[in-house]
């Protein structure tokens, strides 16, 4: 045993257990996230089962069976079931029953032994609702103006048909809101602008005046050709209906106009459902959020993550390199300098949330207060660089890495050999000229390194980002069609506080539960990616440099 | 050539190692009561001799004697240290090169220097030659490449080199390397090229081609080496300064200085009895 221990075996052991330990936990938490999150997109089967309630009545049920867990059977007898059974332990399924606007619940625990069998009938409806979440139901008829178009076995193909007309329609819809009459919008905003700002510097004229009424009457004139269009098709799309039967019987119209997907999951063949599940990742990842975010896609928190993370980069990047090679080149090395560094070296300590706090009381109320006041006075007392927003959150995010670029820089730059400076130095190059044509470029590779620890910091960062400009729902996006493109001053959504406001802050927890999974790992990804970006950029730059060790 | 030849063979050594020369147009450089303090450490002292010119002029003496602090005062390295202070003058074409208005800059294209480690720098070997060129301000591609070219040719790199111009200057061996470093130096066609020790870190094969190289330059150069060994500078100088303590002890033609040194320390030295 004494030998044992000597001849450092044990050491091994530890160390190679400490490796392994945390592959496990890296694996673990890719697992958890992929197996949760990425199975809610499989289109699950419903059942239709019967269920005798505490009075003793038979009632029938359709949901899809969520979760089975064990439940003592007196825990059960406590809560009112009448449960004749020997057994300690029975189970229950936890039922996700759909119509919400019927009977108030969606998802609700039923006692195994109150159940009764099973069955998945083949004409199932499952029906995703634009709004009040699903609705399941026996698929009757299909309806056009009221009349009856089709009903039983032919009912289904053609409901699919006129879904797809409805949906083509609803996108038309979704197009003028978003894209043309969003347009006029900030247009007629600019006009408002325009005059406030004239008006603010009293050189409002009578002119002027009749000219902006003259544009404003002119964009209004193109709003109500769109609302026509706008209704035009909004009842277009209200002509169809199906009827669907609902587990207690009721017969219940739902006009196509509310219905954003359906499909009929017992009839589904495995294709069918791979299909589907292609589909519904591709909404996930595409589309925008709906129903408080509980249902819909995360485009917009994509989008927002992204955007904000590549801010980011551009804005610490060129900052912390300058701040590295002036304290690793320029200044004098001395105590000066080495409180400096500490203090930098700190500052990557900081709790990220005072980050936030700072980013709020200085960039947004200060900077951004006295920015509104010298360039957006004709806004006021509505903010524009005066409230949160993804340039703050950018700019806040970017301090937060800065001492991670610094650091990185200035040890890239330590390494350049001083042979090589002095050989270029030799050659009669100031040192500007040796900075930028020689050591700069060997410490590219550190540069980037700094960059990929600050952008997978900074894509993590949720705190101080809801303080600075997240915000749960955004209404358009800080990059689209209108003039200057490039919105700085919008809020944005993230994924980081997509995942905690659908997760804690939602009014449907369990819904939105696999959500929070699936955006996990799409958060994961992403950072995944970016940083494979960045290393795939470092390591090509490394391969210029190849041959110079310690680089 | 013959000329000068004549003119440095009147060379008249002096006991204390200063070097009096009948002519100054032989003379390359000129050093004038030197002194060199890092901190209050003083490195070199009232140190005075004149570099011959196109000549091949050796530094000797044991380590931490000052000749490479010495060598780097030529080009003006030692500003880099900054605890590190001169007095005295060294004179380049009659100029003070420590006065307030040299450019230090165009200064070290007229002193090139070769370092004791081979450091090319990881750009292609073209770009490494070129180096100093684009420096200047010279980007057309014609006047490049025939730079380049001459420069490697002088630097007996060519040959070896001419079909790999754009691979990476750190694919060559050491060897090739400093030849790669001197043809850096050479591009910029400087009057004097200082060697500290550029055969140190080198096989023999390698060093003996270095010296070769040293020999044929000193046609076009002035060169001044730096080198720990004695046999090395018994071969390719012409004059050898022999230093300690940060003194120069003794200045002369290095037949003289091998064969019969004047100064006690120079002789203990050489046969090897210190240092």
């Amino acid at each position: 045993m004494r030998n044992w221990y000597k001849s450092g075996e044990p050491w091994v052991w530890t160390t190679a257990g400490a490796v392994a330990l945390s592959l496990i936990m890296v694996y673990a938490v890719v697992w958890l996230t992929a197996a949760r999150g990425l199975t809610h997109f499989w289109p699950k089967p419903v059942a239709e089962v019967t269920y005798q309630d505490r009075s003793g009545t038979r009632v029938r049920l359709i949901g899809e069976v969520r979760e089975k867990e064990e439940v003592s059977v007196v825990r059960l007898r406590e809560q009112g079931y009448d449960i004749e059974s020997e057994d300690v332990f029975s189970s229950r399924y936890l039922l996700k029953l759909g119509n919400k606007d019927l009977t108030g619940v969606d998802f609700r625990w039923y006692p195994a032994p109150m159940l009764g069998e099973f069955v998945y009938p083949e004409d199932v409806l499952a029906i995703e609702r634009r709004e009040w979440g699903n609705f399941y139901g026996h698929l009757k008829q299909v309806k056009e103006n009221g009349e009856v178009v089709a009903e039983g076995a032919a009912a289904w193909a053609e409901a699919e048909k006129r879904l797809a007309r409805s949906n083509a329609l609803f996108r038309q819809a979704l197009r003028i809101e978003k894209v043309d009459i969003g347009k006029i919008n900030y247009a007629l905003e600019k006009i408002r602008l325009n005059e406030r700002k004239l008006e603010l510097t009293d050189k409002l004229t009578d002119a002027a005046k009749a000219e902006f009424a003259r544009e404003r009457e002119a964009r209004e004139a193109d709003y109500l050709v769109l609302q026509g269009r706008l209704d035009k098709i909004r009842s277009d799309i209200e002509r169809d209906s199906v009827t669907v039967e609902t587990s207690d019987g009721q017969m219940v119209d739902i006009p196509f106009a509310k219905i954003a997907d359906m499909y009929m999951p017992n009839a589904m063949s495995v294709w069918q459902k791979m299909g589907f599940y292609v589909h519904k990742f591709w909404e996930f990842v595409t589309d925008d959020p709906r129903e408080a975010n509980t249902e819909g896609g995360i485009f917009p928190a994509i989008f927002g993550t992204v955007m904000m993370v590549l801010l980011m980069s551009v804005m610490v990047t060129p900052l912390g390199i300058m701040a590295a090679v002036y304290m690793r080149e320029y200044a004098k090395q001395g105590p000066m300098i080495r409180a400096i560094r500490i203090s930098v070296n700190n500052l990557a300590g900081v709790p990220s949330i005072v980050y936030g706090v700072f980013g709020l009381g200085f960039f947004v109320y200060v900077l951004g207060g006295s920015i509104d006041e010298l360039f957006f006075a004709e806004a006021l007392p509505a903010p524009t660089f005066g409230s949160p927003g993804i340039l703050w959150a950018s700019l806040t995010l970017a301090i937060l890495t800065l001492p991670v670029v610094i650091v990185a820089t200035e040890e890239g730059l330590s390494r350049v050999p001083r042979t090589i400076r002095e050989g270029s130095l030799a050659l009669g190059a100031t040192k500007a000229e040796t900075l930028w044509r020689t050591v700069l470029p060997m410490a590219s590779p550190a540069m980037m390194t700094g960059l990929i620890l600050a952008v997978a910091r900074a894509a993590g960062e949720v705190a101080p980002l809801m303080l600075v400009g997240v915000v749960k729902l955004a209404p358009s996006l800080p990059l689209d069609g209108n003039f200057p493109f490039l919105h700085l001053e919008r809020k944005f959504m993230h994924l980081g506080f997509h995942i905690y406001d659908v997760g804690f802050q939602s009014p449907n927890v369990e819904a939105a539960r696999p959500l929070v999974y699936a955006t996990a790992l799409l958060l994961v990804i992403i950072i995944v990616v970016l940083n494979l970006f960045a290393i795939r950029l470092r390591n090509r730059l490394r391969e210029r440099l190849r041959g110079l060790e310690g680089v | 050539m013959n000329d000068n030849t004549q003119k440095t063979h009147a060379m008249n050594i002096g006991d204390l190692g200063r070097v009096q020369m009948d002519d100054t147009s032989d003379v390359a450089i000129r050093v004038e009561d030197l002194d060199l303090y890092y901190g209050d450490a003083r490195a070199l002292k009232n140190v005075s001799m004149s570099i011959p010119r196109n000549r091949v002029t050796a530094f000797i003496g044991p380590s931490g004697c000052g000749k490479s602090t010495l060598l780097r005062c030529f080009n003006r390295m030692n500003d880099l240290v900054d605890i590190c202070r001169v007095d005295g003058k060294i004179l380049l074409d009659e100029k003070n090169i420590y006065d307030k208005d040299v450019n230090v800059a165009l200064l070290r294209r007229r002193v090139g220097m070769v370092f004791q480690k081979p450091n090319p720098f990881p750009k292609s070997i073209y770009e490494n030659v070129a180096y100093g060129l684009r420096i200047m301000g010279v980007n057309n591609r014609s006047t490049l490449d025939e730079a380049v070219e001459k420069s490697l040719r002088g630097a007996a790199l060519w040959n070896e080199v001419k079909d790999r111009l754009q691979e990476s200057g750190m694919s060559l061996s050491g060897g090739q390397q400093q030849r790669l470093v001197i043809a850096r130096a050479i591009a910029l066609e400087p009057e004097v090229l200082l060697l500290d020790e550029p055969a140190s870190a080198l096989d023999p094969i390698s060093t003996a081609k270095i010296e070769e190289l040293v020999s044929e330059m000193k046609d076009k150069y002035t060169i001044i080496i730096v080198t720990h060994n004695m046999q090395q500078a018994a071969r390719v100088s012409d004059y050898t300064a022999f230093m300690y303590l940060g003194e120069l002890i003794e200045f002369g033609r290095t037949n003289d200085l091998f064969l019969k040194p004047t100064v006690k320390q120079t002789e203990d030295y050489i046969t090897g009895r210190f240092g």
